[in-house]
Order: C-alpha cells, then sequence, then structure tokens
C-alpha cells in the first residue's frame, strides 16, 4: 500500500520527484555529521578563513572550522529542533482536534472559541519575548519545546473538521452501538484516517519551525553556541562575512535553508494533491 | 438591534477573549521566567560602580515598584490590567526616562507606512496573478509563475530579505543599507522620494513573500471555482473572459481571501519585525530588537501587547466589514 502511493506518487507528481530528491540530498547531509571528522565545538583544527578549495569544499571559518561539517551539524541540529517541534505540536492539535470534535456541544464552543482567539496571537512577537526573557538558559531542546508549544491552534482546527464529519459516518455508530468507549472510537477507528492530512501537515509544521528557528538564531535569541543554521549566519554576521568578502560562510547555511524547505514543500504539495479527490479522478483518467 | 446582537456581539466578545488571552500571557510569560528583571536592572548598574547595601536596598524598591512587581501576584495582575487599560506600558527599562509609550510612538508610524503600503499591493498583486493563473492554467506564463513563486513560498521571511539585501545594497549597491529616510521631515519632493528609496527594499521583501502565499491561494480558489455551473454558463452567453474571470469568478473567492488576510496579518506583523532589523528600518521592529539586546522586558512587553491588540482589532474590523464585499454574508 505504502509503496505503491510512493511508486504512484513519483510516476505522477513531479514536484513529488523534485522534492524527494532534494530531501534525499538533505537527509544524506544529516547522516554524514555522525561520520565527520570533527566534533561540532572544535575549534582551529583548519587553517581560518579559507575560500572554497578541494580540500575544504565549503571553505573554513573565521573559528577554524570545516563549513562542510560545520553545514552538516547545523542541518542536523534544525531538523532536529524542528522535528521535536512538530512532534509536539501536532500531538497537542491531534488531542486537542479530537476532544473538540468528538464530544461536540459545548466543549467544543468553549474549546473552540479559545483556539479561534489564540490563533489570532502573533506568535513571533511572543516567541521573541519568551526568548529575550530566557536569553543565555536557551538550550536546542526548550527551543524545540517552545516552538513544539506555539504551534497547534491551525492543525487542530482542521483535525477538529476532519473529526466531526468521521464522527457522522456509520462505522462510528456501529462502534458505539458495539460497546467501544469514546477514546476507543477515537484512537482506533478516527485516527487511521487523520493520518494523511497529518502527513501533509506535520511538513507544513517542519517549515514554520525551520523559519522560527532560523529567525529567533539571527537575533540572537537561541542557543548560540550550537551550530544550527540560524546560527551559522548569525555567527557570519556578527564577524562581518559580508563586509570582508567572506561569502561562503553565509551563502552554505542559506543555501541548505532554502533546499530544506523547498524540498520539504515540494513533498507537502505532492501529498496535498494526491490526498484531493478531483486530482485522484484526474489521475484515474490519465491511466485509461 | 438583532443585527447587534447576533452579528457585532459574538465577534466583540471574540476580540474580548484575544484581549484578555494576549494580555495574560504577555503578563504571565515574564513571571515564569527564572530570571528576575529587578535582580538583573541592579547586577547592570553595580557592573561599573559598587554602591552602599541602603542605596541597593532602596533602588530595589523602587524597581519592584516600577516594574509593578511589588504585592502578591494577584495584585500585580490586577495593577497590570489598570495600567494596560489606561494605555500605560510602563516606564522603557533601557532608556529610562522615556516611556514605552514613547518609544512605541516615534516608531509605530514607519511600520504602519511600510507594512500598510506592502500587505495591499501584495495582496492585489497575489489575487490578479493567481486569478489569472488559475483560470488560464495551461499557458507558459501562469505555470512559470507558478513554479517560480512555489519556489520563494516556503523560504523563511529572513533568508529572503538577507539575500536582497546581500543583492542589492552589496553586490549591486542602488539602495541604502539602513534607515527610514534622508533629511528632516518635510513636505519635499527631496524628502518624500528618500522615504521612498529606503523603503523599497523592505517593501520588496514583503511583497514577494505575501504576494507568493496570496497567489497560490488565489489559485486553487479560481481553479475550483472555475468549474462550477455558471461560468460553463457564463461562457456559453460568450461573455468576454475578461468578465468572467474579474467580475465572477474572482469575486466569488473573495472572502476566503479577506479572512486570509485578517490572519495573515498577524504573520505579516512578524514579517515586519525581520524585515525592519535586516534593512535597519527605524520602525517598531527595531525598536523591539533593541530593547531584546538591552533586556528592555517592558518595551519588548509593550510591543508584544501592542501587536496582539492591534491584529485582533484589524481581524476584528475585517470581520465586521465582510457582508459589505460579500453579499452572501449577511448581518447574521
Amino acid at each position: 500500500m505504502l509503496r505503491a502511493t510512493i511508486r504512484d506518487l513519483f510516476r505522477f507528481s513531479l514536484s513529488f520527484r523534485f522534492g524527494s530528491v532534494i530531501l534525499m540530498i538533505v537527509g544524506v547531509l544529516l547522516l554524514l555529521s555522525f561520520f565527520s571528522p570533527f566534533e561540532s565545538d572544535d575549534r582551529r583544527v583548519v587553517p581560518r578563513n579559507k575560500p572554497p578549495s578541494a580540500e575544504f569544499i565549503l571553505g573554513t571559518t573565521g573559528n577554524g572550522q570545516d563549513g562542510f561539517w560545520l553545514l552538516t551539524f547545523a542541518i542536523r541540529n534544525t531538523l532536529m529542533v524542528s522535528g521535536v517541534a512538530v512532534l509536539i505540536g501536532r500531538s497537542i492539535a491531534v488531542m486537542l482536534g479530537m476532544i473538540t470534535g468528538y464530544l461536540g456541544g459545548k466543549t467544543d464552543r468553549v474549546i473552540s472559541s479559545i483556539v479561534d482567539s489564540i490563533i489570532v496571537i502573533p506568535r513571533l512577537p511572543l516567541l521573541i519575548l519568551i526568548a529575550a526573557i530566557m536569553q543565555g538558559e536557551m538550550t536546542v531542546l526548550s527551543l524545540a519545546l517552545l516552538l513544539g508549544i506555539l504551534d497547534w491552534a491551525h492543525p487542530s482546527k482542521r483535525y477538529r473538521a476532519m473529526i466531526l464529519s468521521l464522527r457522522e459516518r456509520e462505522f462510528t455508530h456501529t462502534a458505539i452501538f458495539s460497546g467501544m468507549n469514546a477514546i476507543k472510537v477515537v484512537v482506533q477507528e478516527h485516527l487511521p484516517f487523520l493520518i494523511p492530512l497529518l502527513l501533509a501537515d506535520a511538513v507544513a509544521g517542519f517549515l514554520w519551525a525551520i523559519g522560527m528557528e532560523v529567525t529567533l538564531s539571527v537575533l540572537g535569541l537561541s542557543d548560540l553556541s550550537t551550530p544550527s543554521i540560524g546560527t551559522l549566519i548569525f555567527w557570519g554576521n556578527y564577524n562581518h562575512a559580508l563586509l570582508r568578502r567572506r561569502v561562503w560562510i553565509l551563502a552554505a547555511p542559506i543555501a541548505a535553508s532554502v533546499l530544506m524547505v523547498v524540498g520539504f514543500y515540494l513533498v507537502s504539495l505532492s501529498f496535498s494533491e494526491y490526498l484531493d479527490p478531483r486530482t485522484r479522478l484526474s489521475r484515474l483518467t490519465v491511466e485509461e | 438591534m438583532n443585527l447587534f446582537k447576533q452579528f457585532i456581539l459574538p465577534r466583540f466578545a471574540q476580540w474580548l477573549i484575544v484581549i484578555f488571552v494576549g494580555v495574560t500571557i504577555t503578563f504571565f510569560i515574564p513571571r515564569l521566567s527564572p530570571v528576575n528583571p529587578v535582580t538583573e536592572a541592579l547586577a547592570r548598574v553595580q557592573m561599573y560602580q559598587t554602591l552602599n547595601p541602603e542605596a541597593v536596598q532602596m533602588l530595589r524598591e523602587t524597581l519592584l515598584d516600577l516594574y509593578g512587581l511589588d504585592g502578591s501576584i494577584l495584585e500585580q495582575y490586577i495593577n497590570f490590567w489598570k495600567r494596560v487599560l489606561k494605555g500605560d506600558l510602563g516606564p522603557s527599562l533601557a532608556s529610562f526616562p522615556m516611556s514605552v509609550n514613547q518609544l512605541i510612538g516615534v516608531s509605530i508610524g514607519w511600520t504602519i507606512g511600510l507594512l500598510g503600503t506592502s500587505i495591499l499591493i501584495a495582496w492585489t498583486l497575489g489575487m490578479t496573478l493567481g486569478s489569472l493563473a488559475g483560470y488560464y492554467p495551461n499557458r507558459w506564463w501562469s505555470e512559470g509563475l507558478e513554479k517560480s513563486l512555489i519556489t520563494v513560498y516556503p523560504v523563511p521571511y529572513y533568508i529572503l530579505a538577507f539575500v536582497l539585501l546581500m543583492a542589492f545594497t552589496f553586490y549591486l549597491p542602488i539602495f541604502p543599507l539602513i534607515g527610514g529616510a534622508r533629511g528632516t521631515a518635510a513636505f519635499t519632493w527631496e524628502y518624500i522620494s528618500s522615504v521612498l528609496h529606503h523603503g523599497f527594499l523592505p517593501a520588496l521583501s514583503i511583497v514577494i513573500g505575501a504576494t507568493a502565499h496570496r497567489f497560490i491561494m488565489a489559485k486553487a480558489l479560481t481553479t475550483t471555482e472555475k468549474s462550477s455551473d455558471y461560468v460553463q454558463y457564463a461562457r456559453m452567453a460568450a461573455l468576454p473572459e475578461r468578465k468572467v474571470l474579474f467580475l465572477y469568478v474572482t469575486r466569488n473567492t473573495l472572502l476566503p481571501q479577506v479572512t486570509d488576510l485578517s490572519l495573515s496579518l498577524g504573520a505579516l506583523f512578524g514579517g515586519a519585525i525581520i524585515a525592519e532589523f535586516v534593512f535597519g528600518y527605524p520602525g517598531i521592529g527595531t525598536t523591539m530588537y533593541t530593547a531584546i539586546n538591552n533586556g528592555d522586558y517592558n518595551a519588548i512587553m509593550g510591543i508584544t501587547l501592542l501587536s496582539i491588540v492591534g491584529i485582533a482589532t484589524a481581524s476584528l474590523l475585517i470581520d465586521l466589514i465582510y457582508p459589505l464585499i460579500d453579499p452572501r454574508v449577511r448581518y447574521r
């Protein structure tokens, strides 16, 4: 089933083909970080400020770090932060969506109006406020937690809508009449239907979390001693890489971030296209 | 009366909830943190000079009073509300004699000018291009446009802005690196042109990002709307295509776009912070950044609060003028 889906996606969706190849490259870079000859906090292990060459393909930094290996660490950390954030955010969203969607009635109205209020609240100023207060004590993990806690309102509304419609379906009644309790119905019967939506949604979460990681880091509000896409750019700016004509220091993280988000976005695009019944119909007619 | 009760009142209640949640969050977050601003401020003072213990004690009390940190947490909360309702955001901690209100007052005009213009341009541009691309999906220009905007859309705003900055102030220095204008404010062509010159690049960065978002949405909506029966009839009646698209199809897709405009205001405000930080624009975002660097919690809190209230109010207003835009939404 899964293999057939991926095969279909590969065959019919140009964006999936591009996206998955890009993500594969990002994945290889991430895995390479485990084989790095240097530790991520090693300094002065290579000559400083060398432009890209055969020996150092992405040049070296002012701290004497190898640009390429540093970038692999940065990709790993950024993806880890966004991964944890996505996991936390989606868990909260799924739980809330299930509760409000399934219970309905007054509970739904109260929670929904609170969620609607929270959606309006701009998250970046809030993030900046929290991060500024925690300044110096921010770790990679706390950043991930923070991002996760702030990213559930939009998805929870989508899941709620989905559960609302599932609740009216025949099999829900069958399950209830055969004595299943509410939690079991929701988890065993409804959750599987949410998974495709969850998948497409998780990608959107990645995009947001990567963007926020970069944003907070360049403002100097994250854990600046851990290499991540954002902190690489921060230190590049801090050391005036542009004015000193050391563009490679900035170009590598910028290119990596663009690669990452575009890859994720293309894959999510193909997912949502694939899930859309109308395009599925047109796919069927293509096959004829 | 019915109109008031069933249409305006629920929306107004929602607005109040947002403000309440926003104020409560901005109140509690700083208090949950392990960092005590009073100790921090005292440490900053004592970094360069030693004070005698009595002076320190007095300073501590003054600061506690100033930050609204004396009394139980409930008392503080009520006092905070009292202050907020009076529109007083407290003193700025970093540039002390100035209040946060003054700090915001100096910079808010720049932000509103920059954001207002770019949002308007981006919305119109995205709607027009997206509708056209959705209506004529197989033309070379619509495919080219879609592919390029899809690549731009997910790129974090900071990266986009920074690349523009690198390209147009460093490698191709046609725009100024920082600032909002040259010379003193006056109604002369020289001053106005310098405002435009300085604002162009930050505005461009916001417009590109926002247009991509609007384009993708408009295209999807138009594609759906295009298959409606009335479009078929209109075409059969040989109405001019341009008329069908802009007078019928686009008008029907307007509703979700207007809702989204109010929601994306929040995201755009975030964009403005970064835009101003990157381009050194003298708006509220730069004030926020300075406040972060100086540990000026009061200013950060004030700006956060202001952005929450501002966005909630903007979305309330958009909600209320809805029925003027789309007659299908009656004042129910």
